[in-house]
């Protein structure tokens, strides 16, 4: 790294300025002023909208693995999954999808 | 019951909250220390490393400046990236705005410094289920979900650095991340539209995975949107 300190301290502060403003946008500026019909519709989807697209890339092509596809990372993503829909409860999704992820592991390294 | 031990709304919000914010600190600990090491390794001052973890406080963004700064890139392109990173919050804060815009502005300060996935994603599943709750109670409870995650965040990147010493890979951690995530989303497919609007998030997400930093995911990100609309738009003409 060839920066100077006021480069690196630079970096930093402008990231978290910047970062905050990202956060703080729509939430400051718009405040009590209703919103639009449509926005409000398109806004109902962000949670499904963005999260399963960041997370798509590291289950099938993990940093751990090297991104070589891994059945054991899968099969443990689809449990959450399928136990998060079935039992409507993340707590549950979570735990049975690390058990799934850590059986799967100790079945494969006694193999 | 007696008055006395009937706690008040925005106080058990408060808790609430911090119980349902208690599973990522496990989720915290691998990528915080994580930080802590390769911050260390490239180079950064103990007072660097810490100020990004407290003033950025957004782990992927972090990571993608960390790796752009190794490489020696211009000032311009590590903030640029970066700062795309980050850009799918903007939709939290216009979604959070919603239902928090009637908040006191500094309230709605304090909220944008702990916007995140983790803190964004369990607020707003608990603001659908329960559209009753008032402001307040709203503001308490993404409060409390913040409590047990960010003090981890930072203390972690600081064991981070002092160790020396990430978790070790074997214990698979990093797949904790993707597991809390689903487990996050899984229960909000309540409907065809969510389901559809995951399915193009996933698959644009995927298909537009090697473009630079953040904008894949930008793109997917406002087409599933888009689909989750027109699907409900679909639907109610439909049911009419």
């Amino acid at each position: 790294m060839t920066y100077t300190t006021v480069e690196i301290w630079a970096i930093i502060a402008i990231m978290g300025i910047g970062t905050f403003l990202i956060r703080f946008s729509f939430l400051g500026l718009i405040g009590e002023r209703p919103m639009p019909a449509v926005i409000l519709r398109l806004l109902r989807y962000t949670p499904v909208a963005v999260l399963p697209g960041m997370v798509a890339p590291l289950v099938l092509w993990p940093g751990a693995t090297d991104g070589q596809f891994d059945p054991v990372r899968m099969l443990a993503a689809t449990a959450t999954v399928l136990i998060g829909v079935w039992s409507r409860n993340v707590l549950w999704a979570i735990l049975g999808g690390a058990a799934t992820l850590y059986a799967a592991m100790g079945i494969t390294a006694l193999l | 019951m007696t008055t006395s031990t009937v706690k008040t709304p925005a106080k058990s919000a408060y808790w609430a909250g911090a119980r349902d914010g208690t599973p990522f600190i496990l989720m915290a600990m691998p990528f915080a220390t994580l930080f802590g090491v390769i911050a260390m390794d490239a180079g950064l001052t103990l007072a660097q490393a810490m100020g990004f973890t407290i003033l950025v406080i957004a782990g992927a963004a972090q990571f993608a400046a960390l790796q752009l700064m190794v490489e020696n890139a211009s000032i311009a392109l590590v903030l640029l990236a970066a700062l795309a990173v980050n850009l799918r919050m903007a939709m939290y804060s216009a979604s959070l705005a919603a239902y928090l815009g009637a908040a006191p502005l500094w309230q709605r300060v304090c909220i944008a410094y702990l916007n995140f996935d983790q803190t964004y994603i369990t607020s707003i599943a608990r603001y659908e289920a329960r559209p009753e709750m008032t402001v307040a109670d709203r503001v308490s409870y993404f409060l409390g979900v913040a409590t047990p995650i960010t003090p981890s965040w930072i203390v972690m990147t600081y064991v981070g650095i002092e160790a020396g010493q990430a978790i070790p890979e074997a214990w698979a951690l990093d797949f904790i991340l993707p597991i809390m995530f689903l487990a996050m989303v899984a229960p909000m497919l309540k409907s065809l539209a969510h389901v559809a609007a995951a399915a193009v998030s996933v698959s644009v997400g995927l298909l537009l995975v090697n473009l630079p930093a953040g904008t894949g995911l930008l793109i997917a990100a406002a087409s599933a949107m888009v689909t989750g609309a027109l699907i409900e738009t679909w639907m109610e003409r439909r049911a009419r």
